[in-house]
């Protein structure tokens, strides 16, 4: 199983590379561009075909190590 | 009085630190490697500041989960002092021994220069030199962020150790130097015995290089 880990800043935490990007594609001539946040993407490829047993695993790595859930929201999905 | 000092794959002010605690305390500390799974006695534990595991995946995240760390939480929690200076800040606060998070700083770029910082609670054991004192800090992700709630109970505990300020102890946006929310550059636990801080005292021991005002913080804490 493939799940896919998207790891993103919290709306209220300032993300100054989003506004840097942001910037750089204004510049560009990238017009109309009213925010830009980045953040992380991790593949992880777990034994087994058990979806519901791999969202539970998922969601306490991200807690554990994965995002810091002080500045950090994660999405876990499962392919 | 016996110290030791944590050394990870990447750190690189541990020796700094033994030369500072050797040459204040008399005596030099015991070099912890992190694979290490217990300390003896201790009077004062320090995790010292670096690149630990390359800072993959977020400052400090990887070594707050090396098989020292758990011991020193331990210790922590039963009361050793523990300072974590910048790496060290970084990875106390992937342990959650401290609050808040350590961003990037908002110039998006990598700072290394000297410092004032002001020493805001006197009750500490590390803050009894209630100092202004000058020192270097070196760090990208030194910018100290905490939730409205919890920026609210580490100042009504108390907790916020030192501020950036000017030279003459003036605390203001232009000697913010990270962005940190209201220029903290160091804060405590709530039961003050641990200590994370982005300033390197250790770099500021010895008048021929540069200063000595990081020698306050060591002699609070250890005479």
């Amino acid at each position: 199983m493939l799940a896919k880990i998207h790891i993103t800043l919290k709306k209220d935490v300032l993300d100054p590379q989003g506004k840097v990007i942001a910037n750089s594609l204004t510049d560009l001539g990238f017009g109309g561009i009213q925010s830009v946040r980045q953040g992380k993407y991790i593949e992880i490829i777990l034994d087994g075909d058990d979806k519901n047993a791999a969202t539970v695993k998922l969601n306490k790595m991200c807690e554990k190590l994965l995002a810091n859930l002080v500045i950090e929201d994660y999405s876990v999905e499962i392919n | 009085m016996k110290s030791h000092v944590i050394v990870f794959p990447g750190s690189n002010c541990d020796r700094d630190v033994a030369v500072a605690i050797e040459k204040i305390s008399g005596s030099a500390p015991e070099m912890i490697w992190h694979k290490n799974t217990s300390i003896e006695h201790s009077d004062l534990i320090i995790v010292p500041g670096g690149f630990s595991y390359g800072d993959y995946l977020r400052c400090g995240a990887i070594a707050s989960t090396s098989p020292i760390m758990h011991v020193v939480v331990q210790k922590a929690k039963a009361g050793v002092p523990v300072i974590g200076i910048c790496n060290g800040f970084q990875i106390l606060i992937e342990t959650s021994l401290l609050d808040g998070a350590l961003i990037r700083n908002n110039s998006l770029s990598f700072i290394c220069r000297d410092i004032h910082i002001k020493a805001e609670n006197s009750t500490s054991i590390f803050t009894k030199n209630n100092i202004i004192a000058k020192m270097p800090i070196a760090h990208n992700e030194g910018n100290y962020f905490a939730s409205t709630e919890t920026l609210k109970k580490i100042k009504d505990h108390d907790q916020i150790a030192f501020r950036y300020c000017d030279e003459h102890g003036v605390v203001n946006e232009q000697a913010n130097p990270n962005g940190s929310m209201e220029n903290i550059a160091g804060i405590l636990n709530d039961t003050k015995n641990v200590l994370g801080l982005m300033p390197h005292p250790e770099r500021a021991i010895e008048i021929n290089l540069g200063g000595d005002d990081g020698k306050h913080i060591f002699e609070s804490v250890l005479n």
